[in-house]
């Protein structure tokens, strides 16, 4: 049944392009579908009704399985409906393109979906790259600024970051000896200690160039500044997290394995924090801010990751994989959020450089509350949802501390802290260059309008998804508790 | 009885989402909403002060398999003391703004900020655990930058809030630290858990204990403006004057202290010392924090001509005070300090706020003078204001102040002592120049000729403030309401009376000799005086480091990323595509080999065609 998520948007994005009814119609209908199921789908994700599963190659086994594997998945439906929804509504295509530009979006949305509730490997991997050629034809077509170079960048860096994965994850089910691609073969197979660790350094470095990881992090915000504002919220917002998901996900396939990268990366994402984010503090324009902004935060949810392959299992730091799905999810959220912000300062004024921009807030209060809001929960202000990852992410860095001398994960995690202050410094400037000071005058009425009512349906969506977890992350947590009751409970009802 | 204190807590948050949602519009009926709010917190608050029963509850947060955060509430004495001062300032400060406020353009958002405060740091009283202090820790800040940006279209107000904000996080950067190792070392956040858990792992580095306390004092230094982290508080002068005596006086800066004490507390098992376990350069390091800035911030008092920033060095100072004091290991003197200094210390903050009022928003001594014939009441309040800051006998600050040098005195730090009598004399000194040059001679100015007594609105919280300036802190008020009340015992002959009653003396003749009498400051610009008057150059030295540190180091960075990653890798990246090709004869499995390389380069050719080609 989960498939329905995917056919809706995937069938609207053919529709649209066949240019049955008016694209934007179609595609907001379909994306409000879409988000309605998918917040639905909350109440009732564990029954079985969900899975399908048919054989679609036989050697090596590939099936087309889609499903909630646990509730991973599910918080990652939920990002991505949830993004998908506001990207379609509040983005502004230009004369004429709506074809392509719905298309596009929905496509990104239906592959991004597709990745999340995959429980087989191949189509895993192959929902995400499908998800790919729209976003590069979006900045490459209809991008803004340097949109070819952009485009040519995050190609040549995600078909490679691909390519490298792919390997890996052939080499993966190959050593794995399983005989399918379904996870749940995959999960339950082993792997020799030393194929581990060169299977993990495969994973590491083609995860690590889909989510931006030091020092294969450059194709982002040039990218990001360039895109489409929807396109940027969906894959800064959603599809940049099918790498950290895919980690999670194939972690105890190569728990050993990982081990001996744990020193690297460390560094790394050490790198995508202080680095980046001095990197982030030396932007000038908002929207280059922002999409470093995005990558230094991977380093965060890389620190979770970095504390569970410290602790040797999910059980030996239970915080871990919660604190990072968390996390991702709030990211999601609040990036989308800014990106789309962004967008509209950049439609109302005629500028995003720093420098132009000053005292908006006395002419559009709305959007100077919904950007500080979002920016705030970007920089980790209880109430909002990416402090109470980023809490999580810090006590698994110390779960499993004693009060001896600091491990290596804890000096990680101390270090990692500075980068809360960093992103204070970048985003307390930049709210108050834009929005605080003398009034500037951006247009040449010198009048610039705040925030309509359609903007601020998709803006208040986000933003209550951002309160709603900030101040009840149980609402997320609650699916995060790991399934091993399940069995027994099946057993005693057969029984 | 259980849901009273959520009640008092969730208040607030209700009424600043009413305003923000729905009243934005209408500010007369925002300004009376969160009046109301405030008072009815207040009523309720003194409800359970009365009751005088300790009360708990909670739910969970956040919980991963068997392991919670909880968000609660803890009424025990010191939080039912603590949160009289918060919704008692808070309730004043309210009804003073209504008038100071009134002809403010944005007076919804100004109470919508206040009662967003009022929850903020409502949660910090009641809090349970460090991790619930910590998330209202960060939302006091939030409302502090809100509140101190009030104005936010004049960049001084927009450039001190933000200050604030990121001061605070430096604070909170090791405040976090210090949580998780505590944490680690006693296997919980919740205060009644803390000594249990300590008593539980008799394993512990001391050391690292003492490391998790000093960590978790940084936040403190933060929030209570110590040195180096003091300078925000002067610059948040911007804000408001109410505010600034709720939030920058009276409540929020003090948390710092009020959290120290907490954690002091929570450590020592009934009947035990907290000295013995703690190791000894914990107590002395903050002690000596304290000491420094307390007089630090006095001596730069002595040469300020902003009214508001005089007061503001002087609570720098007082905080300083009180921090001395719990690294004294007596927490007791300083949140009995912290009491009565909140009450005398709005008091003197709305003083000033009546008097710029009535000045027409002339915030320099020198351009007032004669207002004690103008504005009697005003008059009055601030003069009993001033008493109790100084520490004349009598008065509610006489006997908190005495409590702190008898507990250095008690140590046997006699240069903390010395400290602390040379800051109790220049307080004198410098409270009494501002209250000779404003108050006394001949008005100055224009604004200050035409200045009239305020309002009742504005009158009424000063005199019931002054009335709590005095009497809060004898025993048979503080004893039943002050948060932690030490009896004071006269002893004529020991030396921490002695030492501040000459100190006030002497303070009191020597600025009665300088400014008596005077038009213009006689030592302004003259030798060390010059110093005090530039702040030591603190701020300059900081705008230096941010600008030539921080700011070169992001350049640098920023270029080399540039540079390297994007210049090297990439091209690097391109010419080892070509040696992917290898990688991938090695692998197993035949079919999926050519899928592999056909599914890359497909994506690559498709976009080349349709992008680059087209």
């Amino acid at each position: 049944m989960s498939i329905i998520l995917i056919l809706i948007p995937l069938i609207a994005a053919f529709a649209i392009m066949a240019g049955v009814g008016r694209a934007k119609s179609v595609a907001t209908l379909a994306a409000a579908a879409n988000l309605l199921l998918g917040l639905g789908v909350v109440f009732c994700w564990k029954a079985p009704i969900w899975d399908i599963s048919f054989e679609v190659l036989s050697k090596p086994s590939i099936h087309l399985a889609l499903g909630f594997y646990d509730g991973m998945s599910l918080v990652m439906v939920i990002l991505s409906v949830l993004v998908l929804f506001t990207a379609v509504m509040s983005g502004r295509c230009p004369e004429g393109r709506e074809r392509l530009w719905y298309s596009s979006i929905l496509l990104i949305g239906a592959g991004g979906l597709g990745a999340f509730l995959s429980t087989d490997l191949f189509f895993f991997y192959a929902f995400h790259e499908l998800a790919l050629i729209p976003t590069f034809l979006m900045i490459g077509i209809l991008g803004s600024g340097e949109r070819k170079e952009a485009a040519w960048k995050i190609t040549i860096y995600l078909a490679l970051g691909s390519i490298i994965l792919l390997a890996g994850l052939v080499w993966l089910v190959s050593a794995s000896g399983s005989e399918t691609w379904l996870f749940k073969d995959l999960l339950a197979s082993s792997i020799s200690a030393d194929a581990q660790s060169g299977i993990a350094a495969f994973l590491i470095v083609g995860f690590g160039i889909l989510i931006s990881l030091f020092p294969f992090h450059s194709w982002a915000a040039p990218a990001y500044a360039s895109a489409p504002a929807p396109v940027a919220m969906l894959h800064a917002g959603v599809l940049k997290k099918f790498g950290l998901y895919g980690l999670m996900r194939l972690y105890p396939m190569v728990s050993t394995g990982m081990q001996d990268w744990l020193g690297w990366l460390i560094v790394l994402l050490l790198c995508n924090i202080l680095w980046v984010g001095f990197v982030t503090i030396n932007q000038k324009r908002l929207d280059m801010m922002l999409g470093n902004s995005s990558v230094m935060h991977m380093g965060y949810i890389f620190l979770a990751f970095a504390a569970l392959i410290e602790a040797g299992s999910f059980e030996a730091n239970p915080i871990a994989k919660p604190a990072a799905v968390v996390l991702m999810f709030a990211h999601g959220i609040s990036i989308a959020l800014l990106f789309m912000l962004t967008d509209t300062i950049r439609r109302k004024t005629g500028t995003v450089e720093l420098a132009e921009l000053g005292g908006l807030a006395k002419a559009a209060p709305r959007l100077a509350f919904l950007f500080g809001l979002a920016g705030m929960a970007s920089i980790g202000l209880p109430g909002l949802a990416n402090f109470s990852g980023e809490v999580l992410v810090f006590l698994s860095g110390f779960e499993n501390y004693k009060g001896e001398a600091l491990g290596c994960v804890q000096v990680a995690t101390i270090l990692a802290l500075w980068g809360v202050v960093i992103s204070a410094v970048y985003m307390l400037r930049a709210y108050r260059q834009t929005f605080q000071g003398p009034a500037v005058d951006h247009t040449d009425s010198g009048h610039v309008k705040d925030f309509g009512p359609y903007c601020q349906i998709p803006a208040g969506i986000l933003a209550i998804a951002l309160l709603v977890v900030g101040i009840f992350p149980n609402s997320l947590l609650q699916f995060m508790e790991e399934p091993e009751t399940a069995p027994t409970e099946i057993e005693q009802a057969s029984n | 009885m259980e849901s009273i204190p959520w009640l008092i807590l969730g208040l607030p948050l209700l009424t600043a989402a009413v305003i923000h949602l729905g009243l934005k519009k209408n500010q007369s009926l925002s300004a009376l909403v969160s009046t109301c709010s405030a008072a009815v917190t207040l009523a309720l608050t003194l409800v359970i002060v009365s009751k005088g029963s300790d009360l708990t509850g909670s739910f969970n947060w956040a919980s991963i398999a068997g392991f919670n955060i909880e968000i609660g509430y803890e009424f025990s004495q010191m939080a039912r003391g603590m949160m009289l001062v918060v919704t008692g300032v808070g309730f004043l400060v309210h009804l003073f703004s209504l008038a100071y406020m009134k002809e403010d353009s944005a007076l919804a958002r100004y109470f919508c900020g206040l009662s967003l405060f009022m929850f903020s740091m409502t949660g910090i009283v009641l809090a349970t655990n460090f991790i619930m202090m910590f998330m209202f820790w960060e939302l006091v800040g939030l409302s502090s930058y809100l509140l101190i940006g009030h104005w936010y279209q004049k960049d001084s107000a927009a450039d001190a809030a933000k200050k604030a904000f990121l001061t605070n996080r430096i604070g909170d950067f090791g405040f976090m630290i210090g949580i998780l190792m505590l944490w680690g070392i006693t296997g919980s956040f919740t205060f009644s858990e803390l000594a249990t858990g300590l008593a539980g792992h008799p394993d512990h580095s001391v050391f690292f204990l003492g490391i998790a306390i000093l960590c978790i004092f940084a936040g403190a230094m933060g929030k209570s403006a110590q040195a180096p982290l003091h300078v925000w508080l002067p610059d948040a002068m911007e804000g408001p004057t109410p505010v600034s005596a709720l939030i920058h006086a009276a409540t929020m800066v003090a948390a710092g202290v009020y959290m120290m004490a907490r954690l002091f507390l929570a450590l020592t098992p009934e009947g035990a010392d907290l000295a013995t376990l703690i190791p000894a350069f914990t107590g002395t390091t903050i002690a000596w924090i304290g000491a420094i800035t307390s007089l630090l911030a006095a001596l730069m008092a002595t040469q300020q001509d902003d009214i508001k920033k005089i007061l503001a060095y002087s609570t720098l100072s007082q905080l300083g005070y009180m921090v001395m004091a719990v690294g004294l290991l007596d927490p007791e003197a300083g949140m009995f300090h912290l009491f009565t200094h909140a009450w005398f210390k709005a008091l003197l903050f709305l003083g000033s706020g009546a008097v710029i009022f009535a000045c027409h928003h002339e915030q320099d001594i020198w351009k007032m003078g004669g207002l004690r014939k103008t504005m009697p009441i005003t008059f009055g309040a601030f003069a009993i204001g001033t008493i109790a800051l100084c520490g004349v006998p009598g008065t509610a600050g006489f006997f908190s102040k005495e409590h702190i040098l008898e507990s250095a005195a008690h140590s046997g730090q006699w240069v903390l002592f010395g400290i602390a009598a040379l800051v109790a004399c220049l307080t004198t000194f410098y409270m009494f120049r501002l209250f000779f040059v404003a108050f006394l001679g001949d008005a100055r100015s224009e604004n200050a000729d035409h200045a009239k007594e305020v309002g009742l609105l504005m009158s009424a919280p000063l005199i019931l403030l002054a009335i709590m300036a005095i009497l809060s802190g004898w025993e048979f008020m503080g004893g039943k309401i002050a948060p932690l009340y030490k009896p004071f015992e006269f002893h004529p002959d020991a030396p921490a009376f002695i030492a501040s009653v000459s100190a006030v003396v002497i303070g009191f003749l020597i600025a009665w000799k300088l400014y008596g009498s005077t038009k213009e400051d006689p030592l302004e610009n003259k030798g060390v005086f010059k110093h005090f008057r530039n702040k030591f150059y603190i701020d300059e030295f900081y705008a230096k480091l941010v600008g030539y540190g921080q700011d070169t180091v992001a350049a640098f960075v920023h270029f080399f990323d540039e540079l390297i990653i994007n210049g090297l890798i990439v091209g690097g990246f391109s010419r080892a595509a070509g040696g992917f090709g290898r990688i991938f004869g090695r692998l197993q499995s035949g079919n999926l080999q050519g899928y592999a390389v056909l599914f890359g380069l497909g994506v690559l050719l498709v976009i080349y065609l349709t992008v680059f080609v087209s």
